[in-house]
């Protein structure tokens, strides 16, 4: 049957399901779903099985498989798995459910053979992850899930423009590469791009994923960003522009996490950071970039994962998220601070990590090209890499100075999916050669462990550890957050918002006042007449000549304009 | 629960990891290893991808600078963008008024 119903059904139905039952019965069935669907991903065949018609024109390919298609399935499912591990006894039962609902959106968009069947699941993931930011419970987080959902929506409504376009103008819903080069294909292009947080809308992600709960952070680092990639990959393999989107992210990641104070807002610029080499692989799109952005996409969302579990771990146990207030850690949590490294390492892509192992193909995929610049930013990008996150994050939160605080390590399913993670990353490190067989394309000449590039990476990556350390009174952490251009939309909208409110109830006013004088004096006149009349019938006519009066100017009013208008 | 302590004045009672004297083994051990990270170059040769690659320490001295770059940029942008964390959690009224 999977070649009738997407294996994302079975997670939607899991999250259903789960929101219905209670105790053991709900937990059981949180783990089952998302394995279920790991089993079915790998049930669904090349191609597509099955379509429908739709609106008698268009044909709805809701499963369509391929290699690239369950890989990115694959690692949805796994990481729903993981969550829900991490997560089940700490989390709210609906925050599960969601984030349940949210894979199976993702995993929806995995097997998507058309662009309806695709925004439907795309929906769904907007849909479920605003709930999960919500979940954070504070009026902040509330806040940002507003804000988080008015963007994924505007992005949704672009993309459906971009759809209905291509549906229109080529008769054609199928899934197929293409390039921005007209207004439908563009729209296409930036409703994806604001998903993947590519600028000018990148903040979305740093402003909502440090809002949402310890545990909703990690459903949210895995999802939405790499599901975008993933059609982006479908959609626009070779579209040069991506590069230079790529390239931006890449900086714009590094250096707002150098600012940051926040440790969870530290991990979500450098999701920006490291989707951002994803975005530059899929510009380049040569089989080796390709094959890089999805192996990249990966291994990124377990250590990313890892990351974020470690960091929910700290703020579970501590109720503290600020680097000021954190250090030391490391004395009371060992398994978090280990596998807090072992996450920092990958994603820097130090050599044995996963990261090593998937990212240098994206590099070698550049040079391969001739693309001298563009290497050239990715290594020193991976030095910046190693930088903000592979060195600060684990440094402000688990050394530094002593914060004094001396908490519990993390709970064992929270340490059992950590030590999990951290094993993934560790086995894709050290077997590449087994992870490329799941690649798209063949990869068979390909060899990541030559010795003179470990060499080059180890000096690279130390070299930048040096720096941060010489550098470090330069990084000293402040009380304060980087103004992003969400700027325009919180502060300066809602300003311009402001003043045009006053401004209308100003004029409002002011014109009030006068009509009010106006309708007075037209009044007193009508009233000086009536009374003339009523003095001889010797009626009390005014209780009602007011309403009256006014009646007949409005009549004599509209008259006059209906003759004037007449002879114009 | 004496641990609970915040920082002892005495290092001796504190973690091994924090004490000045382990904290300057690792930096000389750290400094040697970037050392010999240089020197293996001449047993293991580097294979330049493009033209300037090939020289001696290229990866060491471009990370290093890059990163150095990047800390001073960021610097730089944080005198423009850096705001208080409460920023945002303002009232936007009592601002306009304060502009007003």
């Amino acid at each position: 049957m999977p070649e009738l119903f997407s294996p994302a059904l079975i997670l939607l139905a899991g999250a259903l399901l789960g929101a219905l039952l209670r105790g053991s019965l709900r937990t059981a069935v949180l783990f089952a779903a998302p394995a279920a669907t790991l089993w079915a991903i790998w049930q669904v065949p090349d191609g597509v099985a099955t379509t429908f018609t739709f609106l008698e024109y268009y044909q709805l390919e809701p499963v369509e498989g391929s290699p690239l298609r369950r890989l990115f399935a694959t690692v949805f499912a796994l990481m729903a798995l993981g969550g829900v591990l991490y997560a089940f006894r700490q989390a709210k039962p609906y925050e599960l459910c969601s984030a349940l609902a949210y894979a199976a959106g993702a995993v929806g968009v995995c097997f998507a053979g058309d662009l309806i069947t695709l925004f439907i699941y795309w929906e769904l993931m907007a849909l479920f992850s605003t709930v999960i930011v919500f979940c954070g419970g504070t009026p902040a987080a509330r806040a940002a899930g507003i804000r988080y959902a008015i963007l994924h929506l505007l992005g949704g409504v672009i993309l459906k423009v971009g759809i209905e376009g291509i549906a229109v103008h080529t008769g054609s819903i199928d899934l197929q590469p293409m390039l921005a080069h007209n207004f439908d294909s563009w729209m296409v292009l930036i409703g994806i791009l604001i998903n993947v947080a590519a600028p000018p809308f990148s903040a979305w992600l740093a402003d909502s994923y440090p809002e949402s709960s310890p545990t909703g952070s990690v459903f949210l680092s895995a999802f939405t960003t790499k599901t975008a990639v993933l059609a982006l990959m479908l959609l626009f393999p070779g579209e040069q522009v991506l590069i230079w989107v790529g390239i931006y992210m890449i900086m714009y990641g590094i250096i707002y996490a150098l600012l940051e104070n926040d440790a969870r807002r530290i991990l979500a610029y450098s999701v920006v950071n490291q989707v951002g080499f994803m975005v530059c692989a899929v510009g380049i799109g040569t089989e080796l970039a390709l094959n890089g952005a999805a192996a990249h996409a990966f291994a990124h969302i377990i250590y990313k994962a890892l990351l974020f579990m470690s960091a929910g771990v700290v703020i579970y146990r501590t109720g503290k998220h600020l680097c000021t207030d954190l250090g030391g850690l490391f004395r009371t949590m060992p398994i978090t601070t280990v596998c807090g490294i072992i996450g920092a390492l990958a994603i820097s892509s130090f050599p044995l990590t996963s990261g090593f192992t998937t990212k240098t193909l994206i590099s070698e995929a550049a040079v391969s090209e001739g693309l001298v610049a563009v290497y050239l930013v990715l290594t020193a990008a991976s030095a910046g890499v190693f930088l903000h996150a592979g060195i600060k994050f684990p440094w402000f939160v688990f050394f530094q100075k002593d914060s004094g605080l001396r908490p519990k390590d993390a709970p064992w399913n929270m340490a059992l999916a950590m030590i999990v993670f951290a094993a993934l990353c560790i086995i894709i490190g050290v077997f590449p050669q087994t992870f490329y067989e799941f690649l798209p394309y063949p990869l068979e000449a390909y060899e990541p462990y030559k010795a003179g590039k470990v060499l080059f990476y180890l000096q690279l990556l130390l070299f930048s550890g040096l720096a941060f350390f010489v550098m470090l009174p330069l990084m000293k952490r402040t009380l304060t957050i980087s103004l992003d251009t969400d700027w325009l939309w919180r502060r300066l909208f809602a300003r311009v918002y402001t003043y045009c409110q006053r401004l209308l109830e100003t004029t409002r006013q002011t014109l009030m006042t006068r009509l009010k004088t106006w309708y007075a004096v037209m009044i007193r006149l009508a009233q000086r007449t009536y009374a003339d009349a009523s003095k001889e019938a010797d009626v009390e006519l005014m209780p009602r000549s007011q309403p009256i009066a006014t009646t007949a100017l409005w009549i004599a009013l509209l008259l006059s304009g209906y003759v004037l208008a007449y002879y114009i | 629960m004496d641990h609970d302590k915040p920082h002892a004045t005495q290092h001796a009672h504190d973690h091994w990891l924090v004490r000045p004297t382990t904290i300057r083994n690792i930096w000389i051990g750290s400094l040697i290893l970037l050392a010999l990270l240089v020197a293996a170059e001449w047993m293991v040769p580097i294979k330049a991808r493009f033209s300037v690659d090939d020289w001696p320490a290229f990866g060491a001295v471009y990370g290093f600078l890059s990163c150095v770059a990047m800390v001073l940029f960021a610097k730089a942008l944080g005198w423009l963008l850096k705001r208080p964390d409460d920023y945002y959690a303002q009232p936007r009224d009592k601002e306009l008024d304060d502009d007003a």
